[in-house]
C-alpha cells in the first residue's frame, strides 16, 4: 500500500491529500448549517428542520440541490466579471488556509515554518470577496454592507493578530505543530490559562472576523436587507455561504489548536499513554473544534446585534489595548520562566 | 528550464501585466484590484527568492490591510473619468519620452552589467529547517536596532499627525459617552414619573365627537 502511494507522482499525491482535507470540510460545512438550524431551534424552543429525511438529516442536501437549480441573476449595470469572481475570491482563502493546518502530530499537508503567519495572511484576503461583491452588485444596500464589513474586518484583524502574537511569544514558534507541542502537559498547561485575556479577545474577534452575530452588521437584515450578498442568488450565493461557514470552522479549529492544546489530551500523558480514546489524537482536536463551533451558534441565538459605533469602540479601544498589555505580560513571563508553563 | 524558473516567469509576467493594467484601466476600482494582483504575484516572487517572511508580510500588511482601505476610499470617490481622459493624446508624446528615458536609466543601473549572475552569483539554497523569521528578527534587533527604532518613531509621529489632522470637535454632534450610557439604571435618572390628576376634558371631547357622528 505504502509502495503504491510512493509510486504515484508528487503532484497526484498532493492533489489526493487536498481532496482528503477539502471534501470532509465541505461535508462539515453542510452539516454545520443543519446543526445551526437545529441548535438555534432548540434554544428557541422549536424543533428546527424535520421534514427531509429522518429528523431532517437530509435538509442540507435538499438545500444544496435547490440552490444549484436556481438561476444566477446578474443585476443590470453590475460589473459582471467581478460580480461572478467575488464568491470565488471569498472561498479560495477559506480553503487554502487549511494547507498548513496540522491535524495530528506530523499529519499536515505543508509543514512550513511561518504557518501562523500564512494563515493570518490568507484570512485577511477573505474580505476582498465581500468588498468586491458589494461594489460590483451596483446596489446601495450591498455597497453599505461591504463598507461596514471592510471597516470591521480591518479593525478586528489587528486585535486578532495581536492575540496570535501573544501565542507565538508564548510558544516561541510560528509553526502550528510546534505551538501545540509547546502546550504539552495537561489541561492547565494549555495556553488558554496564561493567555486568558488573549483567548477571550481571539474568540470574540473570530466571531467579528467571520461577520457572525452579534457582529453581523455587514448583513444586518433589519437595516440593509442582506448586506453585501443581497443581489446574489443560486450557486453564487451558496458559495458565499460556504465561505462563511468554512471560515467559522477555521477560526474554531485555530482556537482549538492555539489555546486548548490541539490534539493533546486534557489528562497528563503519564496517565493516559496508550489508553484508547484518552490518549492524544485527532479526536481531541475535533472535539475542541466542535465546542468552539457550538459557541458561534450559541452566540447567535443569545445576543442582539451590536450597534456599529459600539463594534468599532470595542475593537479599537478595548481589545487592542488589552492585547498589547498582555503581550508585554507574556513576554515578561517567558523571560523570567514563570512555572509551570515556561519553567523548562 | 526548472520548475522554479517556470514559476518565476509566470509570476513576473503576471506582475508586469497587472502593473500595466493599473495605469491603463479607466475604472479606478479595477485599477486598485490590479494593483492587489501585482502585490500578490510580487509576494510569490519573494517566496521564490526564499524570503517567505517578507512575502507573507507583504500580503498580510499591504494586500490584507492597506489595499482594503485604499479600495474603501476609491469606491467612495466619484471620479469623473471624462476629465481624467481629457488631454491624453496631447500629453502622450511627452509621456512616452519620459517613460522611455526612465526605462533606459533603470536598465542601465539594474541591467545585467551591475546585477548580473557574474556580479551576484545565486546563493546556495538554505535548508528547510532555516527559519526565515528568526534570522530576520535576530538581524533587525541586534545589528540594525537603531534604524528599526528610528523608523518606528517616525511611523509613530506619522500616526499622531494623521490623528491630529482628522480630529475635530463638531458642536452639532450628538455623541453619547458609552461609559455613561452603560451606567444608566432603570430608576429615577432615566425616566421621571409624574403623578397628575386625570384630565376632565376627555369626557366632553368624546361627547362632542359623538355629536359630530
Amino acid at each position: 500500500m505504502i509502495e503504491l502511494w510512493n509510486a504515484l507522482p508528487l503532484l497526484i499525491q498532493i492533489l489526493l491529500k487536498i481532496i482528503v482535507i477539502v471534501l470532509p470540510l465541505l461535508g462539515l460545512v453542510a452539516y454545520y448549517t443543519y446543526a445551526e438550524r437545529k441548535v438555534i431551534g432548540y434554544i428557541q424552543v422549536r424543533i428546527g428542520p424535520n421534514r427531509v429525511g429522518w429528523r431532517g438529516w437530509l435538509q442540507p442536501i435538499a438545500d444544496a440541490v435547490k440552490l444549484m437549480m436556481k438561476e444566477i441573476i446578474i443585476p443590470t449595470k453590475a460589473d459582471k466579471t467581478l460580480f461572478l469572481m467575488a464568491p470565488m475570491i471569498a472561498i479560495a482563502p477559506a480553503l487554502a488556509a487549511w494547507a498548513v493546518f496540522p491535524f495530528d502530530e506530523g499529519l499536515v499537508l505543508a509543514n512550513i515554518n511561518a504557518g501562523l503567519l500564512y494563515i493570518l495572511a490568507l484570512t485577511s484576503l477573505g474580505v476582498y470577496g465581500i468588498i468586491i461583491a458589494g461594489w460590483s452588485s451596483n446596489s446601495k444596500y450591498a455597497l453599505l454592507g461591504a463598507m461596514r464589513s471592510a471597516a470591521q474586518i480591518v479593525a478586528y484583524e489587528i486585535a486578532m493578530g495581536f492575540a496570535l502574537v501573544g501565542v507565538l511569544v508564548a510558544a516561541g514558534s510560528l509553526n502550528l505543530g510546534d505551538i501545540v507541542n509547546a502546550q504539552s502537559g495537561n489541561i492547565l498547561t494549555w495556553f488558554w490559562l496564561p493567555l486568558l485575556p488573549l483567548f477571550g479577545v481571539y474568540v470574540i474577534s473570530g466571531v467579528a472576523e467571520t461577520n457572525r452575530a452579534p457582529f453581523d452588521v455587514a448583513e444586518g437584515e433589519s437595516e440593509i436587507v442582506a448586506g453585501f450578498h443581497v443581489e446574489y442568488s443560486g450557486m453564487a450565493f451558496a458559495v458565499f455561504f460556504l465561505a462563511e461557514y468554512a471560515n467559522m470552522i477555521l477560526v474554531s479549529a485555530l482556537a482549538a489548536l492555539m489555546f486548548t492544546g490541539g490534539w493533546l489530551s486534557p489528562l497528563p500523558q503519564a496517565w493516559v499513554h496508550g489508553v484508547f480514546l484518552l490518549d492524544d489524537g485527532f479526536h481531541w482536536l475535533l472535539l475542541k473544534t466542535f465546542f468552539f463551533m457550538f459557541l458561534f451558534l450559541w452566540f447567535r441565538a443569545t445576543f442582539p446585534r451590536y450597534r456599529y459605533d459600539q463594534i468599532m469602540r470595542l475593537g479599537w479601544k478595548v481589545f487592542i489595548p488589552i492585547t498589547i498589555v498582555w503581550i508585554l505580560v507574556v513576554a515578561l513571563a517567558v523571560i523570567y520562566k514563570l512555572p509551570p508553563w515556561w519553567s523548562a | 528550464m526548472g520548475f522554479e524558473k517556470f514559476l518565476f516567469y509566470v509570476f513576473s509576467l503576471i506582475t508586469l501585466w497587472a502593473a500595466g493594467m493599473v495605469i491603463t484601466r479607466r475604472n479606478p476600482v479595477h485599477a486598485v484590484l490590479f494593483l492587489v494582483l501585482a502585490f500578490v504575484t510580487s509576494a510569490a516572487l519573494w517566496v521564490l527568492l526564499e524570503a517567505e517572511f517578507l512575502g507573507i508580510v507583504l500580503i498580510l500588511v499591504y494586500v490584507g490591510a492597506v489595499m482594503v482601505l485604499f479600495l474603501f476610499v476609491v469606491m467612495m470617490l466619484d471620479v469623473d473619468i471624462a476629465t481624467l481622459r481629457a488631454g491624453f493624446i496631447r500629453y502622450l508624446p511627452l509621456g512616452t519620452l519620459v517613460t522611455v528615458v526612465m526605462a533606459i536609466e533603470i536598465l542601465l543601473i539594474v541591467g545585467p552589467k551591475n546585477f548580473g549572475l557574474d556580479a551576484f552569483p545565486a546563493p546556495a539554497p538554505l535548508g528547510a529547517d532555516v527559519s526565515n523569521t528568526r534570522e530576520l528578527g535576530l538581524l533587525l534587533y541586534t545589528v540594525y536596532l537603531y534604524p528599526v527604532e528610528i523608523a518606528s518613531v517616525i511611523l509613530l509621529v506619522a500616526i499622531v499627525a494623521a490623528i491630529r489632522l482628522t480630529l475635530r470637535q463638531r458642536p452639532d454632534t450628538k455623541y453619547i459617552d458609552p461609559s455613561r450610557q452603560v451606567r444608566v439604571k432603570k430608576g429615577p435618572e432615566r425616566i421621571r414619573i409624574v403623578k397628575m390628576v386625570a384630565e376632565t376634558e376627555y369626557a366632553t371631547l368624546s361627547a362632542a365627537d359623538q355629536d359630530k357622528e
